[in-house]
């Protein structure tokens, strides 16, 4: 199987507090976050190298597993790292996030595909910069694939994939067959999410993701990773969605610390009346 | 074309609150734009959902049912939403899992624009914006769309529920559009509902969530408390991860966005990702054993205890102060 995973690199969401918002408003002001792999992405290319090999140690490979990043020069480490993880190959698309939205990057994607041809596009349900929760869907749409969004649990069948979709009110299962689009949820990197054909049904992987061991970092860096121009990918770059500004969220006003439950219950009566 | 298109959700005949979301919505968007708004309900079961939908003040309501639209699939509800949203200038639905699956497979359907999960609609002029919480709730992007037609998605907790309008909107049946290859190609297998009697997240008044700290004791501990308050039960990552919880649970950046009157996080730390879905709650009450724990930052009221003997006191004392 050959999979494609879009990875973005984010401002480090646990830094987020730390965003800072210039008094024009202009922009948001990422100096001095730390950037990391959209946490998202990361799960779908561990959810990718799941589907591509055994289930065993030592582990077979089975298949492609081609990363590609939208970004300038050095969000090549986004891609070295997840190189390092397995991944077989590499592409940088140059550009930056302010000449990008969503639109944009599902249509620079649908070029990819069409040239790389993979059974599955496996991506992040969302970034957790920009919070869109779109490019997949949207992607599917152009290519006229199925898709299987916020995938929980993928199970591989002969020519298909059976996936668990976390949706309000439960679990929604999907068979799609391929080539198709999954995006993936949190709990995609629990043990017993993913099998491929070859996996044993009773294989237990370790929870989260994978960690690259010192000497597959060194040889990720002769992995191939190839640079393509944005307008090589898409001919119109028009953005559908502008910024025009950025806003703090409005301050809580500080709480106290309460005694005890008495002193909770009676101010939850008495102070907030919402008993 | 200033007209705005409402796509309503549709679950066992009936239309679900998300929908009265995306009414209010289309009530302001259309007001600045200078037009009107419709309903579209679409699916199995669909014109008892419009009966429904007929009480909320739209200048019709649109009826899409065929049998192919039994189970929801967005490869088979996309090109008839994409259809008639041609003839609008918004395509609205609410940012609930079914609409953040289906509404950009009709966005980018129509060729346009689509901002998701906003908080806020403003008019400048003729030109809408829309206000929308990024980096975990840490920002708010201002954005505009520049496609004739835009497609958006509303977070539910920030646009109140439509009430009946007292009238009547006329019913129109419109002709569903045959689905393109995609959809030969996905086939509904299952849905297991997470079935609770408890009020839905997104629509308690009061929710009580519980973190990791609660471990098996999850539903032991919390659901007395959740009783007494007749609340909604969430949970923070960790807590689902572990499986403490149903994941169906989860508040927070990825999970469910609520903001009731009453917030209860009990043994939740606080980690920006679980402020994201519960910071827009009125009044925020945190018990942690750690003084120092983040969630205390955003509480309004913050207990430093231990949650296995503070919540069972909680709870009698909540009793005797209701009766
Ligand atoms: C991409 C991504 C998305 C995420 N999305 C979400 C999301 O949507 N929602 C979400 O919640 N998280 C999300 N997270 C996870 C988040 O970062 C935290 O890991 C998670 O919220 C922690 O859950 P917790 O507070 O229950 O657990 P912990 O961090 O383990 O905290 C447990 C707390 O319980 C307290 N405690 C322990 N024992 C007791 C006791 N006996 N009595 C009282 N207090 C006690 C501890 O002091 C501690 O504060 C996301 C993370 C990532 C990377």
């Amino acid at each position: 199987m050959k999979i494609l995973v879009p990875l973005k690199r984010v401002a480090d969401p646990d830094n987020a507090n730390k965003v800072k918002i210039p008094a024009s408003g202009e922009k948001i002001d990422t100096a001095g976050l730390e950037w990391k792999p959209n946490p998202f992405d990361e799960y779908a290319l561990e959810a990718a190298l799941r589907l591509t090999e055994n289930g065993q140690q030592p582990k077979v490979r089975a298949g492609e597993v081609v990363v590609v990043t939208f970004g300038p020069k050095d969000t090549e480490t986004t891609l070295r790292a997840a190189l390092a993880t397995g991944a077989d190959r590499a592409i940088r698309v140059d550009t930056t996030d302010d000449k990008l939205d969503g639109d944009l990057v599902a249509r620079a994607l649908k070029a990819l595909v069409d040239r790389e041809k993979p059974d599955v596009v496996l991506m992040g349900k969302q970034a957790v910069d920009g919070d869109s929760n779109q490019v997949g869907q949207i992607l599917a749409e152009l290519l006229d694939w199925p898709m299987a969004t916020f995938a929980a649990t993928i199970r591989e069948e002969q020519g298909a994939l059976l996936v668990g979709r976390e949706v309000d009110g439960g679990v929604a299962t999907l068979r799609v067959r391929l080539p198709a689009v999954v995006t993936v949820d949190l709990r995609i990197v629990a043990p017993q999410s993913v099998y491929s054909l070859k996996t044993a049904q009773t294989f237990k992987y370790n929870d989260g993701v994978r960690f690259a061991a010192l000497p597959a970092i060194m040889a990720a860096k002769k992995k191939p990773l190839a640079e393509v121009k944005l307008a090589d990918l898409a001919a119109d770059q028009g953005l559908k969605v502008q910024y025009h500004g950025f806003q703090p969220p409005p301050a809580r006003k500080a709480g106290i610390k309460v005694k005890d439950v008495a002193d909770l219950v009676s101010r939850l009566k008495n102070e907030a009346k919402v008993l | 074309m200033a007209d705005v298109l409402v796509v309503a959700e549709v679950a066992e005949g009936k239309l679900k609150k998300t929908t009265h979301s995306a009414v209010t919505f289309a009530q302001k968007a259309a007001a600045a734009l200078g037009g009107t708004y419709s309903i579209l309900v679409i699916g199995d079961g669909a014109s008892g959902a419009a009966a429904e939908a007929q009480g909320l003040g739209a200048a019709k309501v649109l009826v899409a049912e065929d049998a192919s639209l039994k189970s929801y699939l967005a490869e088979r509800y996309a090109p008839t939403v994409a259809e008639v949203g041609k003839g609008y200038a918004v395509v609205v639905g609410t940012a609930s899992a079914y609409g953040k699956d289906l509404l950009p497979r009709v966005a980018a359907r129509l060729g346009a624009g689509y901002a998701s999960d906003i908080s806020d609609v403003i008019a400048e002029g003729s030109q809408l914006r829309y206000k929308r919480p990024m980096y975990a709730g840490n920002a708010f992007g201002l954005c505009s769309v520049s496609t004739p037609i835009q497609v958006v998605s509303v977070r539910q907790s920030a646009f109140a529920a439509a009430e009946p309008s007292g009238g009547q909107s006329p019913v129109e049946k419109v002709a569903v559009k045959a689905p393109s290859g995609a959809a030969e190609r996905v086939e509904f297998v299952s849905f297991d509902q997470v079935k609770s009697a408890r009020p839905e997240l997104a629509e308690a008044r009061v929710v009580v969530s519980g973190g990791r700290a609660l471990k098996e004791k999850f539903a032991q501990v919390l659901d007395p408390l959740a009783d007494a308050l007749g609340a909604a039960v969430g949970a923070s990552r960790a807590a689902c991860d572990a499986g403490y919880a149903p994941s169906d649970l989860q508040v927070g950046q990825t999970g469910k966005i609520v903001a009731p009157q009453l917030y209860l996080a009990i043994g939740i730390s606080g980690a920006i990702q679980h402020l994201a879905g519960m910071k827009g709650s009125k009044v925020i009450v945190a018990i942690n054993k750690d003084a120092d724990a983040p969630i205390f930052q955003v509480a309004d009221y913050g207990l430093v205890a231990d949650l296995f003997t503070t919540v069972p006191e909680l709870v009698k004392g909540i009793q005797a102060a209701k009766s």
